[in-house]
């Protein structure tokens, strides 16, 4: 797995630039603090409320349909790496997982899932 | 070598990360130090050979299930001051769970089910695992694939059915409506003669009321 | 236990300190220019949409506004840095970190020419497909933990976006992959040596441009930041360096966007036809041409397409591209098996 190893070099290079560039401004700007600069932005109005809510539970499913679907892709890659030796049989067992799946889609698209207002 | 060291750093830092998934008290915390134990377990399969178990685990935990997660913590309010003084009560179920475990993990290492070859580090898998798994996965294992299949389904049916609900009184785009909508339904050329206008009653009854 | 930890000594040889210092060069042989091709494509960009809008663009620094984008960064860098009172310092100070670093280390992979390649990997593919999946978490981050709530808002929305396009962006490369047989990212520039996947694939390449565009939150996919309701998204209460960090990690993620589709779609280093006077040229220029020519599409859509409504935007990435990447997937995948029994 030698072939790996450059990635982990390129991610101490990367963490090690974001650091510069994360202390840089700390070092060579003064820091004056008070006042309003540090409240959150919220054009000029005194904030509300917490910006800490409930939110529509709708991104959630998004979130969950994207699993299953990002599941799917995985199942996919061996598939289609392996597949000029599975033959019709590992062909057909792709094709009855595939139409599972899209049972489990039209049902979402029937039932609106995938509408947004 | 170089493997035993990284396998040392691996490890260790996945076994800190663990530690501070059931420790932060604020769990955005905890979900970032979740995405970090993943990293590193991606790099222990990497270091087994098992390259594309590695980055499936960054692909499908970190890229997708840490996501919903993050989502979930991200949508529901925390109150931290509740947080904080709350976590004593599911102790015993804690220690329950481990208990559980630790006496499982004991059967399955004195059945011999961890009996791994004496040299840990070295590569157990062959190059092009992605292929050889794909030639067994569709073929030998077919059923737990299928079952997989149904999991799958199950899992969305069910996010739909405990999270959908259909708003009334909210305005939707209908694409086909949209598009089947004739000038004629909508849009009325009249000539009104002159210093006389349009009549009001001229548009009742024909939809353009607003 | 001492004798352990000095046998470790012994990796300390000759050989293995040329091979970091040669690995960490090749790394700042890519990350170096990298970042000079960003600050350069802010100034290209803003160039580019001028004259689209019969503008100019910078003009005034230095000749021809060549040296705008150095101007920015030394502004940015003699900003003040803020941290506002009211967010979550560790994870405040993390985001812009999450979202610079997969955009670099994602190019370990990138193949510049034949035998150009850092990390030579089988799965390059699925490897680019993790780490530019990890680019939504700096964006979460952000507006979660600046605690406020145009940031909040821009990041909710980025974050589903980015996840909705993925699955059809996944479905794309799977097409190449089952063409090419591999998903060794040199292996498929290789296989595209008679006809590029642009032209074989044609459909699926364009469902490729347009989900790599809503994957980078570009126009006119650039909800998160639409700057007449959330003002600038997700990086509302960033200034300074963290700032710039968010930037740089942008348009780094544009620029490995489109290194992506030239690997996959355009042949890569190859040049379009194999005679005499286009196969002089070096490769690597072939792929940087290549590169250019899918960001100035990202630019040509950002000056000529208006901005999507999220509805549009959810609709077109559930009910239009993922149900048709996945046929498209299912008939190539039929026709390709016909032809290996022979029956095509």
């Amino acid at each position: 797995m030698i072939e790996y190893l450059p990635i982990l070099f390129f991610l101490g290079v990367a963490l090690g630039v974001s650091v510069v560039m994360l202390v840089l401004p700390h070092i060579m700007n003064p820091v004056r603090k008070g006042g309003q600069k540090l409240s959150p932005y919220e054009c000029g109005f005194e904030e509300f409320d917490t910006a800490r809510r409930k939110f529509d539970v709708r991104f959630y499913l998004v979130a969950i349909l994207f699993v299953i679907f990002d599941l799917e892709v995985a199942f996919l890659f061996p598939w289609a790496l392996a597949f000029e030796t599975i033959g019709w049989f590992g062909f057909f067992s792709m094709m009855v997982f595939l139409t599972v799946l899209t049972v489990g889609f039209i049902y979402e698209w029937k039932q609106g899932a995938l509408e947004w207002e | 070598m170089l493997a035993d060291l990284l396998f040392l750093l691996f490890s260790s830092v996945l076994l800190i990360a663990a530690l501070g998934v059931i420790t932060a008290k604020n769990p955005m915390h905890c979900v970032l130090f979740m995405i970090l134990s993943f990293f590193n377990a991606a790099g222990l399969f990497i270091l087994l050979g098992a390259e594309f178990l590695g980055l499936l685990l960054v692909m499908v935990y970190v890229g997708a299930i840490a996501v919903m997660f993050l989502f979930i913590v991200m949508t529901i309010d925390i109150d931290f001051a509740v947080l904080k003084g709350k976590n004593t009560n599911i102790v015993p179920m804690g220690i329950l769970v481990s208990a559980v475990l630790l006496l499982e993990l004991i059967a399955g290492a004195w059945g011999g089910m961890f009996h791994t070859p004496q040299q840990q580090t070295k590569p157990v898998m062959q190059e092009e695992n992605a292929q050889i798994l794909g030639e067994v996965l569709f073929t030998d294992y077919v059923v737990p694939f299928q079952g997989a299949a149904i999991i799958l389904l199950i899992a969305m049916v069910g996010a739909i059915v405990l999270t959908h609900r259909r708003r009334s009184g909210v305005k939707r785009q209908d694409i086909t409506k949209q598009i089947q909508r004739k000038k004629s339904d909508c849009m009325i050329v009249t000539e009104p003669p002159a210093k006389s206008g349009v009549a009001a009653a001229y548009f009742v009854g024909k939809g353009v009321e607003k | 236990m001492l004798d352990l930890v000095l046998s470790y000594l012994d990796l300390i040889t000759e050989e293995n300190i040329w091979y970091v210092i040669t690995t960490l060069f090749f790394v700042l042989l890519i990350t170096l220019p990298l970042f000079g091709a960003v600050a350069y494509l802010t100034l290209a960009e803003r160039k580019v949409i001028g004259w689209m809008q019969l503008r100019h663009g910078p003009l005034y620094t230095g000749w021809w506004g060549i040296g705008q984008p150095i101007a920015d960064a030394i502004k940015l860098m003699f900003k003040e840095p803020t941290i506002p009172e009211k967010s979550n310092l560790i994870v405040y100070i993390l985001a812009p970190v999450m979202v610079l670093v997969p955009a670099v280390v994602a190019w370990a992979v990138i193949p510049f020419d034949a035998n150009w390649v850092l990390a030579d990997i089988n799965l390059g593919v699925v490897y680019l497909m993790a780490v530019s999946s990890l680019g939504v978490y700096g964006i979460l981050m952000a507006g979660w933990a600046s605690n406020s709530k145009y940031p909040f808002l821009g990041a909710v929305r980025s974050g589903a976006q980015m996840v909705s396009y993925e699955v059809s962006m996944g479905l794309c490369l799977l097409s190449v992959i089952l063409l090419a047989g591999s998903m060794n990212l040199s292996e498929i520039v290789l296989a595209q040596q008679g006809m590029w996947n642009a032209v074989t694939l044609f459909p699926m390449f364009i469902v490729f441009l347009i989900s790599i565009l809503a994957e980078t939150n570009r126009a006119p996919f650039d909800l998160p930041e639409a700057e007449a309701e959330l003002v600038a998204g997700y990086n509302v209460e960033y200034g300074s360096m963290p700032f710039a960090m968010f930037f740089l990690g942008e348009y780094a993620n544009m620029i490995l966007m489109s290194a992506f589709a030239s690997i996959m779609f355009l042949g890569g280093w190859l040049p379009p036809l194999d005679i005499w006077p286009l196969n002089l040229i070096p490769g690597i220029f072939w792929f940087f041409g290549k590169i250019a020519a899918v960001l100035f599409f990202f630019l040509w859509a950002r000056a000529t397409l208006p901005r999507f409504r999220y509805d549009q935007l959810m609709r077109l990435g559930w009910k239009v591209l993922l149900p048709f990447t996945l046929l498209w997937l299912v008939g190539q995948a039929f026709i390709m098996k016909l032809m290996q029994v022979g029956w095509v």
